[in-house]
């Protein structure tokens, strides 16, 4: 098997995120592996390790893709530490900025040359949030779709792939045959923390840079743009009352003032 | 006047208050068609409980769409958009929703926004961003404007409809058969309403230590939604399901209480745009009460279960 994994270098979840001329500013920020990417990364992995392991020359391979900064090798070799094989990032200043349809363009392109047989993503991005990507790879490759997943079984011999896909509409119980496209939900597995082994033979492990034209798609304009983006002003405290025994009483009055009951 | 589609959202054989809402957002930019994608036999019913501003219902019925998903709804949908061209396509902000709207920007080569709070009639797409921290408007500027708008951000015009119903019938392309659907089990509700849709939440965190009673004693006076924050979740004290935050549910009701809880930035993401919030913490130095517009300083123990006896007084 070949499994492709998706991850993003973001900003830290507890670092102030900032706006600078309608794109995110990815430059001064303290920047990390995708926290929801380290589920699928650690998913994959544990699924070629239940089927003999990735060592080189094996059967079974796992490849980290991702696009972004140059400094998100960063984050690539985080997920490399985990143990993945080898990784390759897209990176290109026309890429800054990019949108959800020419990200899924570019990561798919990459993906359908890789000849992989599944790619896992997260969810989403602690970041954007938008949590399309995974779907949108899935349509621009003609693969199936088998995202939310909480748990994930795959047959190689058979080419087979199952999940359950967990979310507010229910438990569904989704099977494809390879290639697939497999978003993973955080419950469905504790991502190991890299080893001081992984963590070393990391630094020696191939990041691949590819720029657009090697990709082999032409620069193009997005087809969604941020106008403005404005700090919201904080909001404004209210009243804060210490309770005396009459809190609740001022609570409910607070709330038929304000018609909410 | 341009034409715009809606994606009726419904669970089960129930529409949901959010598809009103994507009616009343989407008139402000022409004539509103709302497109059913239903079961066999499913269709007629659904269209006649909508309600709001719709003009047309177009409903395509298909067991295709039960059987193969998201990427099943999202092919017979793009298909309609790209014979019939609308200017725009808003769909509900959830899990489902999204998917769809990904999909179907792929096969009609269009610009996406997901998670708007408001869109304009110019379609200007009002979205908050970074945990609440961030106000950013957007457009789609290539392709029918595919916009998923969150569930409660604008409050709907219930108006009844009557509306032209047409049936269409078209075929879901081989490509979008890949993944099959093999069971589907539905989520077992309570009789809550559901989080994202609720127009009050009550959340429970650490304060709490696990005894969620008083929490959803007082949720139920109010008609409430109940929520939990990651500490709560993670200890297992609550159904994941409910959580609010960061790597959980984000929620925009009208009312947001939170009992118990400190405020992290991650429990805060998921919260700061609710229109009013109230705060019930031991700590007076707890973050969260940063952003109450009513705070107390008090042990949720002893405060709701007065609050929850005075709301009750007040019904009767």
């Amino acid at each position: 098997m070949k499994i492709a994994v998706c991850v993003k270098q973001v900003p830290d979840s507890w670092a102030e995120k900032k706006m600078v001329n309608g794109v995110l500013d990815r430059v001064n920020v303290d920047a990390v592996l995708n926290d929801l990417d380290e589920y699928a990364v650690e998913e994959a992995l544990r699924i070629v390790e239940a089927h003999g392991g990735n060592q080189e020359g094996g059967a079974h391979s796992v490849t980290l893709i991702s696009m972004g900064p140059e400094r998100a090798t960063e984050a690539i070799r985080k997920a490399l530490s985990m143990g993945a094989n080898n990784a390759i990032l897209i990176t290109d200043p026309a890429l800054a900025g990019s949108d959800a349809l020419l990200t899924s363009k570019v990561l798919s392109k990459v993906i359908s040359d890789g000849g992989f047989d599944l790619v896992f993503c997260g969810t989403e991005s602690t970041d954007a949030r938008m949590s399309v990507i995974p779907a949108m790879i899935s349509a621009q490759l003609g693969w199936a779709q088998l995202t939310f997943a909480g748990s994930v079984e795959v047959d190689p011999s058979s080419s087979k792939v199952s999940i359950t896909r967990v979310t507010d509409e229910g438990v569904d119980l989704m099977s494809a045959q390879f290639p697939a496209v497999v978003g993973v939900i955080e419950k469905i597995n504790e991502p190991r923390y890299p080893s001081f082994k992984g963590i070393m033979s990391a630094k020696k492990k191939s990041i691949e840079i590819r720029d657009l034209a090697s990709v082999g798609i032409s620069a193009q304009k997005p087809w969604s743009q941020v106008i403005d983006a404005s700090t919201r002003p904080a909001r404004e405290a209210g009243i804060k009352i210490i309770d005396d025994g009459s809190a609740s009483e001022k609570l409910v009055n607070f709330l038929a003032e304000k018609k909410l009951i | 006047m341009s034409n715009v589609f809606i994606l009726a959202d419904f669970s089960g054989d129930k529409v949901s208050k959010t598809t009103a809402q994507l009616a009343t957002v989407a008139a402000r930019i022409g004539d509103v068609t709302a497109i059913i994608l239903s079961a066999n036999g499913k269709g007629d019913a659904l269209a006649s409980s909508l309600v709001g501003p719709i003009s047309n219902v177009v409903i395509v019925e298909s067991n295709d769409f039960a059987q193969f998903g998201v990427a099943a709804c999202a092919d017979g949908l793009g298909q309609l958009v790209l014979e019939r061209k609308p200017v725009a396509l808003l769909v509900a902000s959830h899990a489902f929703g999204k998917e769809i709207a990904g999909r179907v920007a792929v096969i009609c080569e269009s610009g996406i926004i997901t998670d708007a709070i408001d869109v304009a009639s110019d379609l200007v797409a009002t979205q908050v961003i970074f945990g609440g921290s961030t106000t950013v408007h957007s457009k789609v500027s290539q392709g029918c404007a595919i916009i998923t708008l969150r569930p409660n951000s604008i409050e709907a015009k219930l108006d009844s409809a009557t509306p032209v119903i047409e049936k269409t019938s078209l075929t879901i392309n081989e490509s979008a058969k890949k993944a099959n659907v093999n069971s589907t089990q539905p989520p077992i509700k309570g009789g809550r309403p559901e989080l994202t849709e609720a127009s009050v939440v009550v959340s429970g965190g650490r304060g709490t230590n696990g005894d969620f009673s008083a929490v959803e004693a007082f949720a139920d006076s109010l008609g409430a939604a109940v929520g939990a924050s990651r500490a709560a979740t993670d200890a297992g004290w609550y159904p994941h399901s409910h959580q609010v935050g960061q790597t959980g549910k984000t929620v925009s009701p009208q009312l947001y209480v939170a009992c118990g809880i400190s405020g992290a930035i991650q429990h805060r993401a998921g919260m700061q745009t609710s229109k009013t919030i109230i705060v019930i913490n031991k700590d007076p130095e707890a973050p969260i009460f940063e952003l109450a517009d009513f705070g107390v300083v008090g042990d949720l123990f002893a405060v709701l279960p007065k609050a929850t006896e005075g709301i009750i007084a007040r019904k009767s």
